[in-house]
């Protein structure tokens, strides 16, 4: 059964869905009982697509699959196990949680087909079933004013871009006669025509959009910012991860032969992107615009490694998300406790607060309804009030501006020595600086969190087990996806 | 000798460190595993003596080698030469005197001892690595540490200080990283190797030296206090705790002479050659400035800070001057610099915590209250202005000796300001340590202070004894490290043609 094989991942994230469903429309379950099915069953599908796929196509060549690709749908479907626990506590506190969680798993479907598709509809397609549930669930904060903003803006932006993205393609079929990536390849062959380059520009604008490309960056700000915290920790991972695996695809394999042509655009776009982001991101207050911001520079780091060279770069890319996809979740998750909104009267949580000896609502929590505050100010003195969480959240932080022992650095590394491999060593030395740049915003939360006083009134923090289960998981992916060397090998394997 | 035996020691210390849920402990821990680490470098250090006859040419013995990330031929190649063996037995030294005078640390205990291993780790890997990516992965494992230290356990402007130091060290490590790669993609695919020994057998066309050697070279000078570069050092050792002080001046500014030396100068001797002029402006200006702006110093801390400067000058001048004995006693210097500074600033460390003011118009006549400290204060001083029988001496004699042997006007010039700095150093000097010692004492405020305690005099006699030995019996450390500085220049003179 080919069919089997081949889609082994979307059949089995689909079965979930199902599932789901099913539950949903019986008798239902309790949130916490669900969740926690649903975390076993993601698990257990995570497990399961880690083994090797053989590569092949279905669908009359539509659609392809191989090691690499099941590889690669395997780090995302991690990520979404990883996010469904980290965020356990924001997700048994929704209403609607069955329906967040089929949404999610949607937008990992449509990834899932992003990743393997081979013909522009089913491209086209797939990237709208990722994106659709996502403005969704931007949404989910039902009762939040910047929630609805966030969604409409991701939801304007992303159909904007998909018109750019059907111009393209339209434009794409007119000139070769295909929709077939390898039809298209071959009848584009050599030739840099104008276009050929319209094509190519209108296609990577798209593209721009969706990983936040600068100059395509404006939404992600406020669209992270007033999204529910677990949509922008999966927006800013998973949905930016599986973009930029779509993106070597397509640059690889649709237009192998333009690549003088387009090295120095993406390397222009590498750096404007590295430094718009880095130089914002200095300048916020708000966590999550932090992050947002930084997310943007890391993109630009990415993309310093696609104007590389072909197999060295899909390894250093894909490498560098797994990486990124521990760190950044590690410091959603750790924000995530931070944010807390209106606990529930039955909330063990706020029995934590009890434990740690005041009666009364400390100062620094969030009013009931305020959607939780994510000023950077709030994470003063995290040392005295939890130890495990401030050294994961610097051991994210330092992971992601690039700093040894951990993965970070590793990762960074290789995406330079991919752009270093074509010889271009401005485009590294720019990069560099970036680092440096980026180190400083960095330690500037690592600062507040060692370095000062924690608010009157603030108490311990104790997250919750499974919350803490999830953080010590990617603490010591960020740990050991460096030091053993022997995943970047297999990675490597695979894309040869 | 197994040389991942001394980097197991702390890594496991670390570790245990981390898993004892007891605070109080740890810091036995962390004791117990420097002592281990000391007892481990003195038998390396024997041992490389007595191996050293079949060693081959270039000298490194103990080599292991183990493929890290194959698809870059990065492998964990580690193997020592003299010049190794003497930075690893000063690591030793330093840590186990820094973790003795932290011995009373009293905030977040676990977390500081842990971060003085793992920059114990750091330097450990640095000075043993042979191949330049997991050489500067060990660099980079040190910066932050160094941070923290400052940052959480500092005094004074420690946020500044730390950032300052955080960012211009990952500047310095961004230029290394630059070079780094350039060398790496230098040769044809296939070929392409990181490890140094191969590197160092290779030919590289002259240009392509000239253009790598200034991002390798002034990256580890960043972390040396090459000139213009030299900025974070005052701020950064000022602010930090004395461990940290003494683990910056004694470990981290050699992190950078070593690589100059063993990265930059190794890989690129054309490029050396073509740029000595101007690293022998940049080492003399450093040395002269570095004196003057120490004698305008009313705090100790800075006063040795900017000291350290002005020898930590010595060192880039002897690695510039290109000659066997200049490298030798440029070697000797990080040494001798690394075991005075220590002592100086755990000296600093002591008085301070009795006095608690380290302004030296503040002090005087301590030697009757604490007789010892003061004792410790002037041996450390009496080294850093270069008392024959004192390790300072044998040091400077070296660089200077070494620089004289270079043939030109401009050679001579800077060796004879460099000679005449050690007047202006022996000016601050005895200034610092005879205002804070002799003269009347404040008997109201100083009198009821007690001297040193148990831990203080181990960490200083420890110290004391590695000043003394390289002072009176050069000659064990000259056996180590020439045959590495010969070898260096043998290989210079080979593909300098």
């Amino acid at each position: 059964m080919e069919f089997l094989s081949g889609m082994r991942t979307e059949l089995m994230v689909t079965a979930v869905i199902f599932i789901l469903l099913f539950i949903k429309l019986g008798r239902g379950m309790e949130n916490h009982t669900l969740l926690a099915v649903t975390q076993v069953m993601l698990l257990a599908a995570s497990a399961l697509s880690f083994w090797p796929q053989e590569s092949g196509s279905l669908f009359g060549g539509m659609f392809t699959h191989g090691a690499l690709q099941g590889f690669q749908k395997s780090i995302l479907l991690t990520g979404t196990y990883l996010v469904s626990l980290l965020f356990s506590d924001w997700l048994r506190r929704s209403p609607h949680m069955t329906e967040f969680l089929v949404l999610m798993l949607s937008s990992l479907l449509g990834m899932c087909f992003l990743i393997s598709s081979a013909h522009l509809l089913m491209f086209y397609l797939s990237l709208e079933l990722t994106t659709i549930p996502l403005a969704a669930m931007s949404n989910f904060d039902l009762d939040q004013k910047k929630s609805s903003e966030a969604a409409m803006k991701l939801i304007l932006s992303s159909a904007f871009s998909s018109g750019i993205l059907l111009f393209g393609i339209s434009l794409v079929y007119g000139a070769t006669g295909s929709l077939y990536f390898p039809d298209i390849a071959a009848a584009l062959g050599n030739q840099h025509e104008p276009l050929t380059i319209l094509m190519f520009l209108l296609l990577l604008s798209a593209f721009a959009f969706k990983m936040s490309i600068v100059p395509f960056h404006f939404w992600t700000a406020d669209v992270y910012e007033g999204s529910p915290i677990p949509v922008t920790a999966f927006l800013s991972v998973m949905s930016k991860g599986a973009v930029a695996f779509a993106l070597l695809t397509v640059l690889y394999t649709v237009f192998p032969a333009q690549a003088s042509q387009w090295f120095g655009m993406i390397a222009l776009l590498a750096v404007a992107t590295m430094l718009i982001g880095n130089l914002f991101a200095i300048r916020q207050d708000n966590l999550k615009r932090f992050l947002a911001f930084s997310s943007i520079a890391q993109v630009g780091f990415i993309l310093v490694a696609v104007s590389g060279q072909q197999p060295v770069s899909i390894t250093a890319v894909t490498y560098f998300v797994l990486v990124y996809m521990f760190s950044n979740l590690a410091a959603f998750g750790v924000a995530a406790v931070l944010e807390q909104p209106d606990p529930l009267p039955d909330d063990p949580w706020v029995e934590g607060i009890k434990m740690g000896g005041s009666e009364a609502m400390p100062d620094w929590m969030p009013k009931p309804g305020s959607g939780g505050t994510q000023k950077i100010s709030d994470y003063r003195g995290l040392i005295k009030r939890s130890p495990l969480l401030t050294w994961i959240m610097a051991l994210a932080l330092f992971s992601l501006a690039g700093i040894p022992p951990t993965a970070g650095f590793f990762g960074k590394i290789f995406l330079l020595s991919a752009g270093a491999a074509s010889q271009h060593y401005w485009l590294i030395i720019i990069a560099a600086l970036n680092m440096i740049v980026s180190l400083y915003y960095y330690l500037k939360i690592v600062r507040v969190m060692f370095m000062t006083d924690p608010p009157p009134h603030a108490t311990k923090l104790y997250p919750d087990p499974v919350v803490q289960f999830g953080l010590i998981i990617c603490s010591v992916g960020i740990v050991l996806v460096g030091l053993v060397s022997w995943i970047y090998d297999y990675i490597s394997s695979l894309a040869h | 000798m197994n040389l991942f035996f001394i980097l197991a020691i702390p890594l496991l210390t670390a570790v245990f460190i981390l898993l004892e849920p007891r605070r109080e402990q740890s810091r036995l821990l962390a004791l117990v595993g420097s002592a281990l680490q000391f007892v481990a470098a003195l038998m390396l250090f024997f041992r490389y003596r007595s191996d050293l006859p079949d060693a081959y040419n270039p000298p490194i013995l103990y080599r292991e080698q183990f493929h890290w990330y194959s698809q870059w031929n990065i492998s964990w190649h580690a193997g020592v030469d003299g010049i190794s063996v003497a930075m690893i037995l000063l690591t030793a030294f330093v840590v186990l005197a820094g973790v003795l005078v932290s011995w009373k640390v009293n905030k977040m205990e676990k977390s500081f001892f842990f971060l003085l291993m793992l920059l114990s780790i750091g330097a450990y890997g640095f000075f043993m690595s042979l191949d330049l990516f997991t050489m500067f992965f060990f660099l980079e494992i040190a910066v932050i540490p160094k941070y923290l230290l400052i940052g959480v356990w500092g005094s004074g402007r420690k946020e500044y200080s730390a950032n300052k130091l955080a960012l211009m060290l990952m500047g310095g490590s961004a230029l290394i990283l630059v070079g780094m790669l350039a060398l790496y993609f230098y040769f044809p695919a296939g070929e392409r190797t990181f490890d140094m020994t191969l590197i160092s057998t290779r030919e590289i066309p002259a240009d392509v030296q000239r253009w790598i050697f200034p991002f390798i070279f002034v990256g580890f000078g960043v972390f040396t206090a090459l000139f213009p570069f030299h900025t974070w050092v005052p701020d950064g050792h000022s602010s930090a705790p004395t461990a940290g002080s003494m683990f910056l001046a004694g470990i981290s500014m050699k992190l950078g002479g070593y690589g100059c030396l063993r990265a930059a100068t190794w890989l690129l001797p054309e490029g050396a050659q073509a740029y000595s002029g101007i690293i022998i402006l940049l080492a003399t200006i450093a040395i002269i400035y570095g004196a003057f702006a120490t004698m305008m110093q009313k705090d100790l801390k800075y006063i040795n800070a900017y000291s350290s400067v002005s020898h930590c000058g010595f060192v880039i001048l002897g690695i510039g001057m290109l000659t066997e004995t200049s490298i030798t006693g440029a070697v000797y210097q990080m040494v001798s610099h690394g075991l005075m500074t220590a002592l100086f600033f755990a000296v600093i460390g002591m008085v301070y915590e009795r006095t608690h003011t380290r302004m030296v118009a503040e002090m005087g006549g301590l030697m009757k209250a604490m007789p010892f400290i003061s004792a410790v204060m002037f041996i450390a001083g009496l080294a850093s202005l270069g008392l024959p029988g004192l390790s300072g001496f044998v040091a400077e004699m070296t660089v200077f000796m070494g620089s004289w042997e270079k043939q030109g006007t401009l050679y001579k010039l800077a060796t004879i300001l460099a000679c005449a700095s050690i007047v202006v150093t022996a000016v601050y000097v005895l200034r610092a340590v005879g205002g804070t010692m002799m003269g009347p004492m404040n008997e109201q405020r100083y009198g009821k202070l007690g001297d040193a305690l148990w831990y203080e005099r181990w960490a200083a006699l420890i110290l004391i004894l590695g000043i003394l030995a390289m002072g009176l019996a050069p000659l064990w450390l000259h056996d180590l490290v020439a045959p590495g500085s010969e070898a260096m220049m043998k290989h210079f003179s080979v593909a300098g043609k």
